[in-house]
Formats: C-alpha cells, structure tokens, sequence
C-alpha cells in the first residue's frame, strides 16, 4: 500500500505534460524490452531502465484480421477520425509485410468473395487500388444448380445493369491492401501494430469509479486523484508481452472464437452444423470466369475463379467425408471434385415437365432477365489440385449483443455464417464500414468514443443486417441438407422461379451483392 | 497538500470538502437541497449559523466554492423551488438509462445544431474533429456536464455553471476522469453572478434551463451580458403548445416517466417567438432556430424545421461598442 501509494505521488509529478503528450501525439511507446521483460506489474513498465508509463489509447483493435485491419484503415482515412490514438494487438507474422504480393505464385486457397457493397468500401477507404495491384479475379457469371436434376439458374451481372457480381480474392490480399493503405495514412505504423496477444481484459467496474468519488472523509492524496482517475475510466488491457495498455475503446475482431467477447461475459447463440468445408486451389486448362455453386446431398460445393487457370473450391461436406477428401490422393480428390461438379449425384439439369410448367406459368409475367434463356453449362474441369487441403468444422454463431460499455465487437467476433454465399467477410467489412462510421459521428459531437449509447448506434445498424443474412443462409443450408423427395421438387422449383421471375432474381442478385437491406422475399 | 491537483479537479475537491467540512448547516442543507443550492441561499444559511453557536469545524479546507459575486446577496433569476427538484435527482445524470435519458438521447443533435452552427459563424473546419479549439464557451446550467465535455473534446475552453452544488460536483468529478475534459472550469454559481465578475465568453449556450428560470426576460439579458460583442449565444426550450404538454409533460412525466413529476411548470414554457423578442431585447439578434423529433421507433432524436415541442435558437450578440475586455478574451 505504501510503495503503491509513493508510485502514484511520483506518477503525477509527471501526469501533466504526460497527458498532454497523449492528447497531441501517437502514443509514445518504446519497442519490446529485450529479454526479462517486465511483468505486468501495472501502472508502470520499465523499458531500457526508463520507467515508461503504458500506453493510452482511444480505440484498441484486437485481432488484425481483415475486419480489424478494416476499421483501423477507415478511422485512419476520415477528417474526424484520424487523430484518434488506434493500436491494433495481432502477433500475426502477416502484419509485418509492407510490399504487394507478386502475382505469380500459386493462390492461397483461403479466398473470400467480395460484393460490390465492399468494393465501395475499400476504394471509399483507398484500399482498393491495393488489390487491383495484387491477384483479384471478378467474376459476372453465377451458376446455381442442384443435384436432382429438377433446377438451375444462371445470374449475369447484366441483369442488374452492373459489369460484375463479385470478385474472388485471396485473404492474405485483402489484408494486405489494408495494411498498406493503414501505412500510408501514418507516419510510424510500427508504433501502431502491437505484435502480440491480448491475455486479459478490465473493464471499469462501477466500484472502482465510486471509489473516486470524494466522499469517504479522507481527503484524497493527489497522485491517486490524477493518473488513478483518468484510468478508472478506462480498458485495460494486458498484453502477452508484459506490456499494459489502457483504451476508451476496444474492438473485439478476434476472429468467431474471440477472447474479448469471452472475457466481456458477452453470450452467443450457435449450432455447429454437422458439416466441415473442405479448401484448397484447383487449376484448369482454361481460365474461369463464371461462379459455380452445386448443392449436392452432402452439402455445396463452389468453384470460383481466382485469375490465371485456377480456381478456388469450397466444398461442404460431413466430417468424416471431409477427413477421407482430405488424405486421399491428389488426383482422386481431382476425381471426385470433377464428378460433383458434374454427373456425380444426380442428373444435368434439363428441360423437363417442370420446366414447361414453369415457362407456362410465368410467361404472363413478361420482362424476364436476359439470362433465362441462357443454357446450363458444365463447369471446366479441374486438372490438378495446386495446394495444401485444409478442412475447417463450420458453425453458425451470433452475439447477442455487438456492443456494451467500451467495447464493440466486429466480423466472426460478432457472427459467423455459413460460408456458402461468401458473405462471412462481406457482413465483417459492412461491420467495420458502420462501427467507423458511428465513431466519427461520435467524435464530431463530442461524444466519448467508448460510450455505450454512441456504440448502440452501431449495434442497431448491423445487427438487423446480419441477422437477416445469417438467418437466410441457414435456411438455405437446412433446406438442402435434407433428401426428401416432395422437398426437392419445392426446392428445384424455387430454382426454377428464382430463374423466371426476373425481379425476383435480381432481388436476389442484389441482396448477395450486399445492395439491398432486407432480404429477398420481402 | 492539493497543490498537485488540477484545477478543475482542486475544485471539485473543494466543494466536497465544503460539504464536510462546511459546518453543520452547510451539511444538513445539503440533505434538503432547497436551503443550500444558490450561493446566497448558503450566504443566508451562513448568516444564520452565525448566530447561533458556531460548528465545530476543521482547520484546513476552506470553504466553498470561489466564485460568487462580491458585495451582498445577488438576485438570481432562479427560483429555489427548482433548484431542489433538480437536486434531488442530481446523482443520475450519468445513467444514460436513468431519468436524464432524453436529454442523453437528445445530446448529440443537440450538439449537431450548436457544432454546425458555431463552425459556420466562427468560421471554423466543419471536418475539424477540434473546431471549437480557442472558443471560450460557457455552459450556462451545465447539470452533471453532459453538455460542457462534449465541447470541451471538441476543443473548446469551457467554463461550466450550475446553480446547484451536487452537480457540479458530479459534473467535476466525471470530467477529471478524461485529460480531455478535466480542463473544464466548473463552478456553483449563476450567470448574474459571472456577469458582475465581468466575465465573457465567445459562446454562451444555455440549454434547457430557461423555462427554469424566475424571470426569463433577466436570464436573457445575463446571458446576453456574457457574450462578447459578435459573439453567439444559444438557447433550447420545450415549446408552450397543445403539442408540448402532451408530449413533453404527460409523455415524458407522468406515461414514459422519463422526467420526475413536476419538472415542468406549464405556464412557464416560452413559445419561440416570446423567445427570440425577449433575447431581441437583450440585444441578440436570433438567426437560426430548429426543433428536435423525436421518433418512437428509432429511439431517436432529429433536427426538424418544427418547433412545436423541444427547440434550438441561435442568436448573435449585436454589436455594441466594443469592450477591451472582449478583444482580450477574443485574442487570447
Ligand atoms: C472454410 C471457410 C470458408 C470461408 N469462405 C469465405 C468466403 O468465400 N467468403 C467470405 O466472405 N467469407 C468466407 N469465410 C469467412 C471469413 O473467412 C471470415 O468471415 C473472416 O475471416 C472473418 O474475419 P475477421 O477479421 O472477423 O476474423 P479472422 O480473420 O478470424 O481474424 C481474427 C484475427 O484475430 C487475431 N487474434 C485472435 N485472438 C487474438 C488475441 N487474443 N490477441 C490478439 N489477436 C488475436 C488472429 O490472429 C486473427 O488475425 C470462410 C470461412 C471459412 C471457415
């Protein structure tokens, strides 16, 4: 208690031009102290024997995956938001790259699809010219079909007047783009990615507040008053090296397993599905240029276009199977992939009685997308498989809350979704692209960045959003998953109307492009 | 032993110690708040402990907080029945869920109005995250500071009043937590007091108070007395319409209750118009007004061109023969 008390007396000798120091410039911080690391014995850290105080921060990022290195690059990029004291706490080795990837080396088989929606985003962000200098491939062909043989539909770009529908692009590209242009906004980015883990996490406790009310009728010392109060408010955050930091804000964006959102006792509702995803690139002889998507009984499959001759597969299927995909040879697993994006499971589908059922029964309608009359296509054979298989278990996961006092959580924090449509990272940039913006709205009426009504704001936005979203691809994911004759029929013909009704395809369209708010059969 | 604090802490500190260490009186009052809230009702409440056996009191500390005007007790344009009612609530200010949960909700299109506003008169970066930076602004009925920190981050110098002492004390205590906002000088004091000291500020913002106040007409003109020559002066209200007293007294009070009963005195709303003669007349020309909506099921408070219920006035303090003191507080 004493020396406690000795060390909060000569803390506020300094606690003023401290403080000034925080407001003006980045947070003043010294690199990793070499071996024998000071333990987080709070308040204060000894660095080269210089006793520095921690780090004071407005926003804390933890996780520098795409959705946390998105939002960082937007409050960097905005008039309001730019002088804000931002850290980003990943010890992901991705962080420390600072050149574009080259082109010529094989495609990770870690891909996300993005939409139109965060096209807009990055290039708002000027993030985009980043990807446009690395591999990106868009795509303006979808291709839905199922394995009964009752349905397909094609979608073209061109039914809703645009020039694509996506564009695949690897993670590790995506991360990157964003970690250049975080660069270029900044003057030291060293000072700013903390390359290392996040351990634990304390929130203001109402108590400790109270504690500085001077109520007890012991007057209170003015060391304690000063560095202790400006805390108080405060997150603090240990850190895996030794290093303490203290934020207004933190940004959970660790990823669907996060430790912030554990530790803030935030709870989730969930399933895993009984299904894994199977990944890796696949090369062709011809390029592709088309999205193709085949529910089989197991679960889909996709195959998209990444550039050059490869391509990109995710395919759903159970555990077990995704074991056997897994370890069997490349060519058989080349085999098995060809077969079920083709003959395997079930018929082509072709012009049936459905079919002309459906013609008749919509034919009144008129106005119908350019591609209803485009044929089914077969998708181009794969003739290798170029990279590591990884299989990951899936899982279908929503926070309950995104948001509470200090703390907001973004991307596969907040939520993850199946990944058939590709909108997991989709609804993480819209995540980062809200949450960025609420915090300007914050800053421009002076509202404190951590303060829970301001962070609601965000919560509101989005959560209808991913709801929506998850919801949808749940349903789609239960409704193929089952083999039920009657079921089929109902389902190819949802394939079929999907095909012929043109508005509501392009709703449809327009809804994965991340376009239109609310869902499709709205 | 308090050299080290920072002023605004130091202050807060003291007003505590007031409470403690005040005497007697001092803390009895402040258990029935309506004895002790304005500086000449603890005048008063010190005159009378005089002559009855002094406190046994503690050396140290002194008393009170600094500011009140010299002389002998000031008329204050505030009435003390208000004051206690306000009083007895003061320690909720904070709880974005508690009783000041509108005003929470309102805040920040509150302070859209005054940050747009201020940015175009004084010519200032609306992108700016600091634009009120070199402003000397005063709060006028400040509360528990919900109004005073936010113009401090964005960069204003504020000086914060309020009649009664437990907000400010509250209000100092929560802006110490924050290097931003522990800059702000709060005081328990009123305008009539601040504008016998003298004192001038380039923004005088008053929001929600008048419709508080014993005579509006005076508080205008204190308020006017405030503002440098050119200088603007901002002032909210609740509307005396059909409209408000549905929404702002029966929704509010008595169906959401979102206010404590009583918080609002029917006949003492001001219609726009009364408002913008009365400040007129203080030499304020009013030019910007707008009304604040709000909307059920958002939750959300907007800007709107319809005063009928809440609203925001905007006025320029005419220009007069300019004071040196003004020039001073507009160079410094
Ligand atoms: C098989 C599969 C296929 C997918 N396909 C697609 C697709 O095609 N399209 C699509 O849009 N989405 C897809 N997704 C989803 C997409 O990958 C995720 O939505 C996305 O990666 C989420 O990004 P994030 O930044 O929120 O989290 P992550 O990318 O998980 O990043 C989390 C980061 O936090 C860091 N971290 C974790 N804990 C800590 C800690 N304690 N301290 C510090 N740092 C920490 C990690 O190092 C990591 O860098 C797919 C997912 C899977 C599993």
């Amino acid at each position: 208690m004493l020396s406690r008390r000795r060390c909060f007396t000569a803390a506020a000798n300094r606690i003023r031009p401290l403080a000034r120091a925080f407001c003006d410039a980045p947070a003043p911080r010294a690199d990793a102290a070499p071996g024998g690391a000071p333990g987080s014995q709070d308040r204060t850290q000894e660095v080269g024997g210089v006793k520095a105080a921690p780090d004071v921060l407005d926003v804390a990022i933890v996780g520098g995956g795409m959705v946390g290195l998105a939002v960082a690059c937007a409050l960097s990029n905005m008039p309001l938001t730019k002088h804000l004291r931002v850290a980003i706490i990943d010890s992901n080795p991705a962080l420390k790259s600072r050149n574009h990837l080259t082109k010529n080396s094989i495609p990770d088989s870690r891909v996300s699809t993005v939409t139109p929606a965060t096209i807009s985003f990055f290039k708002d962000i000027g993030a985009w010219e980043h990807v446009q200098q690395q591999r990106h491939a868009f795509f303006g062909k979808m291709q839905v079909w199922d394995y009964t043989g009752l349905g397909y539909t094609r979608y073209n770009a061109r039914d809703v007047g645009k020039e694509y529908l996506g564009c695949v692009v690897e993670n590790k590209v995506l991360c990157n783009s964003l970690l250049l242009r975080f660069q270029e906004e900044l003057d030291d980015i060293e000072s700013v990615i903390y390359p290392t883990r996040l351990v634990s996490l304390t929130f203001p406790s109402i108590s400790k507040q109270a504690g500085m009310k001077p109520t007890s009728s012991e007057p209170l010392s003015a060391g304690h008053a000063t560095e202790e109060l400006h805390r108080s408010n405060l997150v603090k955050l240990d850190l895996s090296d030794g290093r303490t930091l203290y934020s207004k804000l933190v940004i959970g964006a660790d990823g669907s397993k996060s430790n912030v959102r554990q530790i803030a006792g935030i709870k989730t509702t969930g399933w895993n599905y009984p299904q894994s995803a199977i990944i890796c690139t696949v090369e062709h002889v011809v390029e592709n240029d088309c999205a193709w998507q085949r529910f089989l009984p197991s679960g889909p499959i996709a195959l998209l276009p990444i550039g050059n001759n490869f391509s990109n597969i995710v395919w759903t299927m159970s555990p077990e199977e995704s074991l056997r995909h897994k370890s069997m040879s490349p060519e058989e697993f080349v085999k098995s992939v060809n077969h079920a994006l083709d003959f395997g499971y079930g018929p082509h589908p072709r012009s049936s009685a459905l079919d002309h059922y459906m013609e008749k029964f919509f034919s009144g309608i008129g106005n119908t997308a350019a591609s209803t009359k485009e044929c089914f296509e077969v998708p181009p054979k794969a003739t290798g498989v170029v990279s590591e298989r990884m299989a990951f278990p899936l899982s279908l996961m929503h926070s309950h809350d995104y948001v509470s006092k200090r703390l907001a959580l973004v991307g596969d924090a907040a939520h993850t979704v199946h990944p058939l449509a590709g909108q997991g990272v989709n609804l993480g940039f819209g995540d980062a692209a809200a949450l960025a913006k609420v915090i300007a709205e914050g800053v421009s009426v002076g509202s404190d960045v951590g303060d829970l009504t301001l962070l609601q704001r965000y919560e509101k936005d989005r959560k209808a959003a991913n709801v929506a979203m998850t919801a949808v691809l749940d349903g789609f994911q239960k409704m193929y998953s089952v083999d039920f004759g009657p079921l089929n029929v109902v389902r190819a013909a949802a394939f079929h109307g999907a095909q012929y009704i043109s508005p509501l395809k392009r709703n449809i369209i327009s809804y994965a492009m991340g376009d239109t708010k609310w869902p499709i059969f709205s | 032993m308090l050299r080290r604090v920072p002023p605004s802490l130091r202050r807060g500190l003291l007003s505590s110690a007031s409470t403690h260490y005040g005497g007697a009186q001092i803390l009895n009052s402040s258990h029935s708040p309506s004895k002790s809230l304005l500086p000449q009702w603890r005048r008063r409440a010190s005159v009378a402990s005089t002559s009855a056996p002094p406190p046994p009191r503690p050396p140290s500390p002194p008393r009170g907080p600094s500011r009140s005007g010299g002389g002998g007790p000031t008329v204050s344009s505030l009435n003390p029945a208000e004051v206690a009612k306000f009083a007895a609530i003061a320690e909720t200010w904070w709880d974005a869920s508690g009783p000041f949960k509108p005003l929470h909700l309102m805040n920040p299109t509150r302070l859209s109005f005054i940050r747009s506003t201020l940015c175009r008169h004084f010519r200032r970066d609306p992108y700016s995250s600091k634009p009120l930076e070199g402003l000397k602004v005063i709060d006028v009925g400040c509360g528990g500071g919900i109004l005073s920190e936010p113009l401090a981050r964005m960069g204003a110098t504020v000086t914060a009043i309020d009649a009664v002492e437990k907000n400010i004390k509250i209000a100092s205590i929560h802006a110490a937590s924050d290097p931003t906002t522990a800059s702000i000088e709060y005081c328990c004091t009123t305008a009539e007091a601040l504008v016998k000291e003298k004192r001038l500020f380039d923004a005088v913002i008053s929001l929600e108070v008048i419709e508080h106040v014993a005579n509006p007409l005076e508080f205008c003109e204190s308020l006017s007395a405030l503002t440098v020559p050119n200088g603007a002066t901002v002032v909210s209200t609740i509307n005396r319409s059909m409209r408000a007293y549905a929404t702002a007294i029966v929704a509010a009070e008595y169906i959401l209750r979102w206010l404590p009963r009583g918080t609002h005195e029917w006949s003492k709303l001001v219609t726009p118009e009364e408002l913008s003669l009365m400040l007129q007349k203080a030499s304020i020309s009013v030019e910007e007004m707008a009304g604040f909506v709000y909307n059920p099921l958002s939750g959300e408070w907007s800007l709107s061109e319809d005063t009928g219920v809440n609203y925001i006035a905007f006025g320029i303090k005419k220009n007069e023969t300019p004071s040196t003191d003004s020039i001073k507080a507009r160079l410094s």
